[in-house]
């Protein structure tokens, strides 16, 4: 873990932040940004830093334009209060990934970690849904990029380079986001087994149907797992019922299907996050996913993730954690597999971080030096020593 | 003809491509001088078609150490001048590399070298799987193209663009190096180099792979075309239906002028005359669409549709699109000469902004047609002219150019697929301010700080690097008085 930060401040808008930012960039004092600070211990421990920015400050809503299906927001808003205002219009910013301790997850920071949850399935990442970004650099400048719009191919996308830049290039203080429809009904067919080549293979052929579900996800706990399909829209139901016998035909058990269906999709994101254990986000490619349930089993994990987009959590708990992840890392070798949750332990013995490309790494050292040449935002915390 | 190129440097780009695939003869560069947008030529020093991404790297190697800058070109359909050589500068043309190295069925991906065309890419998976993104040009045009302009279509209302399909590049870098953005697997660790490099227009290097992503072929394809009085009419069933929460495969509009001049190329029978024809493609699971359809015609019989036609069969379907696509060309039938212009507007502003358009149509005397992708809010204004007439050009451009400040004046963008190239590039201080220009460049900069990739497109004046490790060294543009460091 970091040493405790020296003091914290809040700026109230984007200028103030700017502001703040410069004059700690020229004093080359090291910061970080929290939001909800639901997922702080994520980074590497980096460099001590001396101020925290807190964006607590930074939540408003600057427009919600019903109509056109966009708002931008400020990024310190909490997710869950942005979704209420988009709920109260029949509408949704369709990223869910687990909010955290109070629900205090805000867009800045899922915006800055690419968290998602099992609406990615269809919807993708935070790095398809946002349009547009402002950003508070450390040479005090604000800066924006693309749009409020949902096409638009007008200068560099930096929207995307900040999305999963854990707060290493600048402060994210206003994201312009693309809403879609809320399904007024929503509705999930599941089935289990206990033989995972069983689980694989529904979850494959499931996969490559045209079913225009919202989500497909697998789990894995102690010794069976489920395949579960999630419907929105008025057909929902209807949607749900026609698969049972697909999960039925791929030799599942206990194949259902329900219209309430909340809980069961709280699990799968509930289970990308752990208080006590490790989880490692693995990822891997669709047909990767006999391994990624054999290199769980290997170490006494649980597995949620998302079929057809071959990204998993592997969650470990109880003794030896260090020991486990790496043996979860090197059976699934060479796919890249990030430590997110972990006690401090783990964290000091096994990096969280993979390995990219040499030559890519080449080119984000450099992208650093240029958006942040003070190097003041989280120094060390990020991808090979960024 | 070589453009004043050392001979050091041809001998180079001789023994990396072979003598039989590097041109340097006036004849020879003529078919390179222009990309699909015409009135921007120039010749290239030399132009070069590299067999393999080997080739390709031996070619931007030689350049960089040379520092003479160079220029990608995929099949050379861009919109935006985007692929327009550079005088003293070489053009890599990448129609050689046009291999399907890998279709992997089991992870829904596909890997193409860069020549490969779209439309070649949704055969090569067919008939299980497609890849979405569909510009007009799907035949002809590149992925290599397509992941430089970031290339959206029809049917990316519902399934969005290239960046959203594109898993992995490898690229080629300025100064020669080859390097892997993402990669077959999605959320590679690190900073998403792939997202900003894709719609980049070949300012950070040039892909010489790209492994895509693609989905299943939908169970059913309905589609519908309807007739209005008006484009206000037609806007308002565009509304309602997206408000509905129907996500259309495609929504498309033409407006009278568009529907007179498509109708006189495809014969589709349209009805020459009627204000709008909105095009509504649902495609997904049978029931839902089926159900979802019958939704659509009610919300356009609602909005004044007082003549909604279902196609019967698929050669009905290919007809109505027929319609549609051919659009822009035949705006030749109607006029000698005309500008496509490619704004986008928050869809709600489309009454005001037509409106508007309509005013400067009238203010400058000449005729402006409007196609647009409608749930995307998606323009492309044809602004008609008579070259032959001397100054209407000029008009037409300088109409052209307040249509796109009325887009910017609604909250939207200067483009939405075309890209920015050299056509827009003037345009992009009235969307982004000096910061936000100044952030740009610093992405640039980290992929090319020597400024050899596709210099003079996207920013608004050229702008160099500043100082950078290593030891300093007069840039070319510098030397000739054409830029300052700051």
């Amino acid at each position: 873990m970091a040493a405790a930060p020296v003091a914290t401040e809040h700026p109230e808008s984007p200028e103030e932040a700017a502001e703040l930012l410069r004059t700690l960039g020229e004093g080359g004092q090291a910061i970080r940004v929290r939001g909800g600070g639901t997922k702080s211990t994520w980074p590497a421990a980096g460099e001590p830093v001396a101020v925290e920015v807190v964006t607590d400050g930074l939540g408003r809503v600057v427009e919600h334009n019903e109509g056109d299906f966009t708002a931008v927001l400020e990024a310190g808003m909490p997710l869950v209060r942005a979704q209420e205002l988009f709920t109260s219009t029949g509408q949704m910013f369709a990223l869910d990934p687990p909010l955290g301790e109070g629900d205090a997850a805000t867009l800045g920071g899922v915006l800055a970690t690419a968290d998602s949850g099992p609406l990615r399935h269809r919807y993708g990442g935070v790095r398809d849904l946002v349009v547009g970004i402002s950003v508070a650099l450390s040479d005090g400048s604000l800066a924006k990029a693309g749009g409020r719009v949902i096409k638009n191919v007008a200068g560099y996308d930096l929207g995307k380079l900040f999305a999963g830049s854990f707060g290493t290039l600048g402060l994210a203080v206003t994201v312009s986001l693309r809403l879609h429809p809320r399904p007024d009904e929503t509705a999930t067919a599941w089935g289990s087994s206990a033989d995972p080549a069983a689980l694989a293979g529904a979850a494959a052929t499931l996969a490559a149907l045209p079913l225009e579900a919202d989500c497909l996800d697998v789990a894995w706990r102690e010794d069976a797992g489920q395949v579960l399909v999630r419907f929105g829209g008025a057909a929902a139901e209807r949607q749900a019922a026609a698969v049972v016998d697909r999960l039925r035909a791929a030799g599942l058990d206990d194949v259902r299907a329900s219209a309430d269906d909340d809980a069961r999709w709280s699990a799968q994101r509930d289970g990308q996050r752990s208080a006590a254990g490790a989880v490692l986000k693995v990822s891997g490619r669709p047909a990767d996913l006999p391994a990624v349930l054999a290199a769980a089993r290997d170490a006494g994990g649980s597995v949620v993730g998302r079929a057809a987009l071959g990204l998993h959590w592997i969650t470990l708990e109880g003794e030896d954690l260090a020991r486990r992840v790496e043996a979860v890392r090197a059976a699934l070798a060479p796919r890249q597999c990030t430590l997110q949750d972990a006690p401090d332990a783990v964290r000091s013995a096994a990096p969280p971080w993979g390995e990219p490309d040499p030559g890519a790494l080449v080119v984000m050292r450099r992208v650093k030096e240029r958006f942040d040449p003070a190097r003041i935002f989280s120094p060390g915390s990020f991808v090979g020593g960024i | 003809m070589d453009g004043g190129l050392s001979p050091a440097l041809l001998a180079e780009l001789r023994r990396a491509c072979g003598a039989d695939w590097v041109f340097t003869q006036e004849h020879q560069l003529r078919t390179y001088e222009s990309d699909g947008l015409l009135q921007y030529h120039a010749l290239p020093a030399a132009a070069v078609l590299p067999g393999s991404a080997e080739q390709v790297q031996a070619v931007v190697r030689a350049c960089a150490r040379e520092g003479v800058p160079w220029v990608a070109r995929g099949s050379g359909s861009g919109l935006s001048g985007g692929a327009l050589p550079i005088t003293e500068g070489v053009l890599i043309v990448v129609s050689r590399l046009n291999r399907v190295l890998e279709v992997d069925r089991e992870n829904a991906r596909i890997c193409v070298e860069p020549g490969v065309t779209n439309a070649s890419v949704s055969a090569a998976v067919a008939p299980d799987f497609f890849y979405p993104p569909d510009p007009s040009s799907q035949i002809v045009c590149s992925i290599g193209g397509n992941v430089a302009e970031n290339s959206g279509g029809a049917h990316c209302f519902k399934y969005g663009f290239t960046t959203n399909y594109v898993c992995g590049l490898e690229v080629v870098l300025p100064d020669g190096e080859m390097v892997m953005l993402g990669g077959k697997e999605l959320d590679t660790p690190g900073y998403d180099l792939l997202g900003a490099f894709v719609g980049s227009e070949g300012t950070l290097g040039v892909a010489t792979k790209a492994w895509l992503r693609v989905v299943p072929v939908p169970e059913t394809v309905k589609t519908l075309v309807a007739f209005f009085d008006s484009t206000h009419a037609a806007g308002e069933a565009v509304g309602e239906i997206v408000t509905s929460g129907v996500v259309p495969g495609a929504i498309e509009m033409m407006d009278k002028l568009a529907i007179e001049a498509s109708e006189q190329m495809a014969h589709a029978g349209y009805p020459v005359g009627r204000g709008a024809a909105l095009l509504v493609e649902l495609d997904g699971a049978e029931d839902e669409c089926e159900a979802r359809f019958e939704e659509v015609v009610r919300i356009c019989e609602q909005c004044g549709s007082d003549d909604v036609r279902v196609a019967r069969d698929e050669a009905e379907r290919q007809l109505f699109w027929k319609t549609r696509k051919a659009a822009f060309p035949a705006m030749g039938r109607i006029s000698p000469n005309y500008f496509v212009q490619d704004g986008v507007i928050p869809r709600t502003k489309l009454p005001e902004v037509l409106d508007r358009i309509d005013e400067l149509a009238a203010e400058y005397d000449m005729k402006v047609a409007n196609v647009f992708h409608a749930g995307d809010g998606n323009l492309h204004p044809l602004v008609c002219y008579d070259g032959a007439v001397e100054g209407e050009a000029e008009r037409a451009e300088e109409l052209s150019g307040k249509i796109l400040e009325a887009c910017l004046d609604a909250g939207g963008s200067i483009t939405g697929e075309h890209g920015v190239g050299v056509d827009k590039r003037r345009y992009m201080p009235k969307m982004f301010g000096e910061p936000d220009l100044a952030a740009f460049q610093k992405l640039r900069c980290a992929f090319d700080p020597a400024g050899l990739a596709n210099p003079g497109k996207v920013m608004p004046t050229p702008r160099l690097c500043g100082e950078v490790p290593g030891p300093y060294r007069r840039h070319p543009l510098e030397v000739a008085g054409l830029a300052e460091r700051f």
